[in-house]
């Protein structure tokens, strides 16, 4: 039976960019157990014969003509964003001190 | 009868003849919506101005001759998924809280393009996530028919809205059920379209591969006038078909004169026995009974692989999901929850992302993580989408026998609030029958099969058909529709007349 740990819970969290607080990892962990036990029915049912399946339709990479067509204008683009400056979006710094 | 509770199609005769306008119903809906959905909630935004000044335009218009389309002036309820310029679009979630976008989905640009007043934004499972509404940030909506009942999810605003008479119309997006279950339990029409037939570019992705638009209605008609209208090509979606979607109203039209003859319908018979209700399946079986009827050819068909449709579709579904939310990431718009000290972008993003999601978000971006991670993609994620295969070859077999499959839309009736909320996989069990076809990309609708003799609550029958024969399903559902009668009235709520 495939296990999924409590902290195995808080590690995949981290790497989804989820800062989980204690009480919410003990609500979730268990119910992800049970979630996963019961998809993990599926488990060897389909050999190597068959293909996998991505997309319902069939389809390829799809092109347009390289042309100009009317975007958005920078003030709409910024419209909803939680910090603009100079006309820019403005984020939290990206590296730590050691970096 | 009261303007409300006319259809769209009535409507339309109504504008054409000059007998109402769009101002006049228009009003008659926001007056309704002002009268109950204090109680039923299916509605996160609601704008009285727009569709009024919208509605005063479209009468103007018609006036001069020049009406945009026959739905021109009749009014529309949109579901917050979808994005609107100048109406907040939430997703039914904390971290879209307040965003207005800056552009229109195509569907949305098509309505209005139409003349359709928007009436507003209905309420949603967050991000799409659920079968019953509960999962919205900002409430659940509640069951018309008993208001302590869920409406379904995840377009259960949408649904309840046009079930409690607040709008003829609604859009709704359906990911694995979210059009149908919800239909079936408030006793509404609603149908989810050959994937690909109608743009999904403004729809705030769920899971890329199994979301489709489509419409929510009371008849059959209704469905097939606005599948019509926003069904088509289109270039700013990747995915979208070059097959024209038209014939549907004709279909529907064709249907309403009752004939089955000639016809070929398959029982699923994996989609019955253990966990489905009795009431359920003795509407169903009354359904299947009218069929015959009414011409039709009705055979059993088995559809195997359908039982690992659930587990294949909750891998696929959070492992799409854990990839499309990774863009909810607090620097470009949304809701931004800055930690104290000197924090990072990184840690910026970790709180903002836990504060802006709720539970059931947070389950299938963490099980979508995890089913995409090394070691386990193949055991899991690649053998979800192998099942995938099998069940797009059961359909493509059971479709050599016969023209369009029918199965309950809904295991049970709407169960009540809170019943199954810190239950996931229970939750999960309500989309045993939707899920195969947004799996296969086929399209599907619910109607409503009459209402169980235990509750008094409404149960809905599904027609699947292959991809691209939408049409199959509005000349069937609406024979079977004329021939179950209404099931849905004004009377029957327990909302306020």
């Amino acid at each position: 039976m495939p296990e999924i740990t409590r902290d195995e819970v808080a590690h995949l969290a981290d790497l989804a960019r989820i800062d989980l607080s204690d009480a919410e990892l003990d609500h979730l962990a268990p119910q992800l157990q049970v979630i996963l036990e019961s998809v993990a029915s599926i488990q060897g049912l389909a050999g190597d014969d068959v293909p996998a399946t991505s997309h319902p339709l069939p389809m390829t990479n799809v092109f347009r003509e390289d042309v100009v067509v009317p975007g958005l204008t920078p003030e709409q683009a910024l419209s909803g964003a939680p910090a603009v400056e100079e006309q820019r979006f403005s984020v939290p710094r990206i590296l730590g001190d050691e970096q | 009868m009261s303007i409300i509770e006319k259809t769209a199609a009535e409507l339309i005769d109504a504008l054409a003849a000059g007998e109402t306008t769009s101002v006049e119903l228009t009003q008659a809906h926001l007056d309704r919506i002002a009268a109950v959905d204090g109680d039923v909630h299916a509605f996160l935004h609601i704008d009285a101005e727009g569709a009024l000044s919208q509605a005063a335009a479209s009468d103007a218009r018609r006036a001069d001759g020049n009406a945009l389309h026959a739905l021109d002036g009749v009014p529309i309820a949109v579901k917050d998924v979808l994005t609107t310029t100048g109406l907040p679009t939430t997703c039914g979630s904390k971290i879209l809280e307040g965003w207005i976008p800056p552009y229109d989905a195509t569907v949305v640009k098509k309505i209005k393009a139409a003349g359709l007043p928007i009436l507003g934004k209905t309420n949603m499972d967050e991000f799409a996530m659920g079968s019953s509404t509960e999962h919205s940030a900002y409430g659940p909506t509640k069951n018309p028919w008993k208001l302590d009942r869920i409406p379904g999810g995840s377009g259960g605003g949408s649904a309840a809205a046009v079930a409690a008479f607040e709008a003829p119309l609604a859009l709704g997006t359906d990911t694995g059920g979210s059009i149908r279950q919800p239909g079936a339990v408030t006793g509404t029409v609603g149908v989810k379209p050959t994937y690909g037939s109608v743009s999904r570019y403004g729809l705030v992705a769920l899971a890329n591969s199994l979301d489709q638009v489509g419409p929510v209605t009371r008849t059959v008609l209704d469905s097939a006038l606005l599948h019509e209208l926003i069904g088509g090509h289109d270039p700013l979606d990747s995915t979208s078909t070059t097959t024209p979607v038209t014939g549907l109203v004709d279909a529907a039209r064709a249907g309403a004169t009752g004939d089955l003859k000639g016809v070929k319908v398959g029982v699923i018979k994996e989609l019955a026995g253990e966990g489905w209700a009795p009431d359920v399946m003795a509407k169903f079986n009354e359904s299947v009974d009218l069929l015959t009827k009414l011409g039709a050819d009705v055979v059993e068909v088995s559809t195997p692989s359908f039982e690992h449709a659930m587990a294949a579709y909750y891998l696929i579904l959070p492992a799409e999901c854990s990839s499309n939310l990774a863009k909810f990431d607090a620097m470009r718009y949304g809701l931004r929850v800055t930690p104290d000290g000197d924090p990072s972008a990184e840690d910026v993003m970790k709180a903002s992302r836990d504060a802006g999601f709720g539970d059931e978000v947070k389950r299938r971006i963490i099980l979508g993580t995890y089913a995409l991670s090394s070691g386990y993609y193949d055991a899991y994620y690649g053998q979800a989408q192998k099942i995938r295969t099998l069940i797009i070859e059961d359909f493509k077999k059971a479709f050599e026998q016969v023209d369009v499959l029918v199965s309950p839309t809904s295991p049970s009736t709407a169960f009540p609030l809170g019943a199954k909320l810190d239950d996931p996989l229970a939750m999960y069990m309500q989309d045993l029958a939707t899920i195969p076809a947004n799996l296969a990309g086929t399209p599907g609708i619910s109607i409503p099969a009459g209402v169980s003799d235990v509750d008094g609550l409404p149960v809905g029958v599904q027609l699947l058909a292959p991809v691209l024969e939408d049409a199959r399903l509005y000349r069937v559902g609406a024979a079977l529709e004329a021939a179950i009668g209404p099931v849905l009235s004004i009377d029957k709520l327990e909302v306020a007349r």
